[in-house]
């Protein structure tokens, strides 16, 4: 029997691993379109544990799932559940794998997943454990810049919350693999912890620290934005001020290279202004589509179908 | 009268220079106990921290005898002495973190039947709370789990939460009851 392959973080992943989940992807793109129709995964069925709301990551599973002809199983509200009875998390996933061929759980504790796959059955994906991790937006992050723009020698700009996102700290590990150039745009008090810049560092990153704009964007070649908390500021006055100078408006971008990309992990509320939409820089939608084929690679890795993925046989 | 057998106090200077000569040999002999745990070259002023390692309090009935401040060759330590009683390795890993130069000395029938360093284990399960009010091992029934590192930088101990990447210094490490 093979072993049983969880997905919980991908700090450590090699470039290699990195590579295997975005290729396929790429050959799964056509089923996430729709364009092919599979049956890869009938009969299997995915379980999809979400102890917080996270509707985006929730409907990308279901898709991806439905896409390669498995089921879905919910728990449904954790209101009505047997968890506000006060079960521990260890026994609900106990149980939970044993009804499933995997298991996606969203939980707002750190550790989460990484506990749950030591009491499992089944093959654990971490859709997010609170300020932890999230390696399915890290896989579908890289796998955008690889589709929209590419990945060895990106010059990358990180820009607005730099502190408190996990999204961007994942995606700076991921990057480091890629001998990627990173700019860090942020205000003074949201810029990268100094032990991620320092690993950077160590892994011969060039790494460019700056709370302008401006300074950076005539020579990336993508622009990843993310939204900037107001509940980091305790003054509104200095949120207003923050936020407005970090925001992406078209007038910005006029000096951006033509294929520059814009990404985000979306809900945006301001960062990127909707006149931005219909340029040609604005990937961020498309990145919520390759959450699809990116999740369909998962699955498919996690439940020992790679190969058949690799060999065509949809 | 050597170091040991002021048990409870420091030693005065007189004290201190002629245990210096004597060794920690010597210690262990004068304070012969017929069985049980001497627990050597601890961490000044740590030996009420291991004693609460140990689950010092009410329901801790053996013998036990504490000196601190202690002279030897080394500097400065204190001393435990437990009669009838052996540590468990939890216990000894434990102690590990926050007295990495101690040794453990096991008596029976008044021979010091093994003598040995305290290593520093690579992980500590199940001795040490996170600090991270939001990790998993606090809300849920199971193990806490800390990998061991020495810190260059701040040349002591660090731990880190294997489950949430929270990274403790020595001075945070809280012990789980
Ligand atoms: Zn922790």
């Amino acid at each position: 029997m093979r072993p049983m392959h969880h997905i919980i973080s991908t700090r450590e992943y090699t470039k290699e691993m990195f590579d295997e989940i975005l290729e396929l992807a790429e050959l799964l793109e056509p089923i996430a379109k729709g364009e092919v129709k599979s049956k890869l995964l009938d009969g299997k069925v995915l379980a999809l544990l979400f102890f917080e709301p996270s509707t985006r990551t929730r409907m990308s599973f279901e898709t991806a799932m439905i896409r390669l002809g498995g089921q879905i199983i919910n728990m449904g509200a954790v209101e009505a559940s047997s968890i506000a009875k006060g079960e521990s998390l260890s026994d609900t996933i106990r149980v939970v794998s044993q009804y499933a061929d995997a298991v996606v759980l969203r939980h707002p504790r750190e550790g989460a997943a990484l506990m749950a796959s030591e009491y499992t059955s089944a093959p654990i994906i971490n859709g997010g454990d609170g300020a932890g991790h999230h390696p399915t937006q890290t896989l579908l992050d890289l796998y955008t810049i690889k589709r929209e723009s590419r990945l060895d020698h990106l010059n990358i700009a990180l820009a607005g919350d730099l502190k408190y996102g996990r999204t961007i700290h994942s995606l700076c590990y991921a990057l480091s693999r890629y001998h990627s150039k990173i700019n860090l745009v942020s205000p003074p008090e949201l810029h990268l912890p100094d032990r991620i810049v320092d690993d950077l560092l160590k892994r011969d990153i060039e790494v460019n620290i700056t709370t302008n704009m401006e300074d950076v964007i005539e020579d990336i070649d993508v622009l990843y934005m993310t939204r900037i908390q107001k509940e980091r500021f305790p003054d509104p006055a200095e949120f207003n001020r923050v936020s407005n100078s970090m925001r992406i408006t078209k007038e910005l971008i006029q000096t951006a290279k033509p294929e520059m990309k814009i990404m985000h992990p979306l809900p945006r509320v301001n960062e990127i202004s909707f006149d931005v939409d219909e340029t040609s820089h604005a990937a961020y939608f498309k990145q919520a589509f390759y959450g699809v084929p990116v999740r369909m690679a998962i699955l498919c890795k996690v439940l020992g179908m790679e190969d058949q993925v690799r060999e065509g046989k949809l | 009268m050597s170091a040991l057998q002021t048990e409870g106090t420091s030693t005065d200077k007189t004290d201190k220079k002629r245990s210096d000569k004597l060794g920690d040999k010597n210690d262990l002999r004068i304070k012969a106990i017929e069985n049980g745990t001497v627990i050597d070259h601890i961490t000044a002023g740590q030996a009420l921290n291991v004693i609460s390692i140990l689950g010092g309090g009410e329901n801790f009935t053996n013998t036990v005898s504490i000196v601190m401040n202690a002279g030897s060759s080394r500097g400065d330590k204190d001393v435990v002495k437990i009669e009838g009683r052996e540590l468990t390795e939890k216990e000894v890993n434990a102690i590990s973190l926050i007295s990495p130069k101690a040794t453990v000395n096991i008596i029976r029938d008044f021979e010091v039947i093994e003598k040995r360093k305290i290593q520093t284990p690579d992980y500590v399960c199940g001795i040490v709370r996170c600090i991270n009010p939001n990790c998993i091992t606090n809300s849920e029934p199971i193990e806490s789990k800390f990998a061991v590192a020495a810190d260059e930088k701040v040349k002591s101990l660090v731990l880190r939460c294997v489950f949430c990447e929270s990274v403790m210094t020595e001075e945070l490490i809280q012990f789980i009851e």
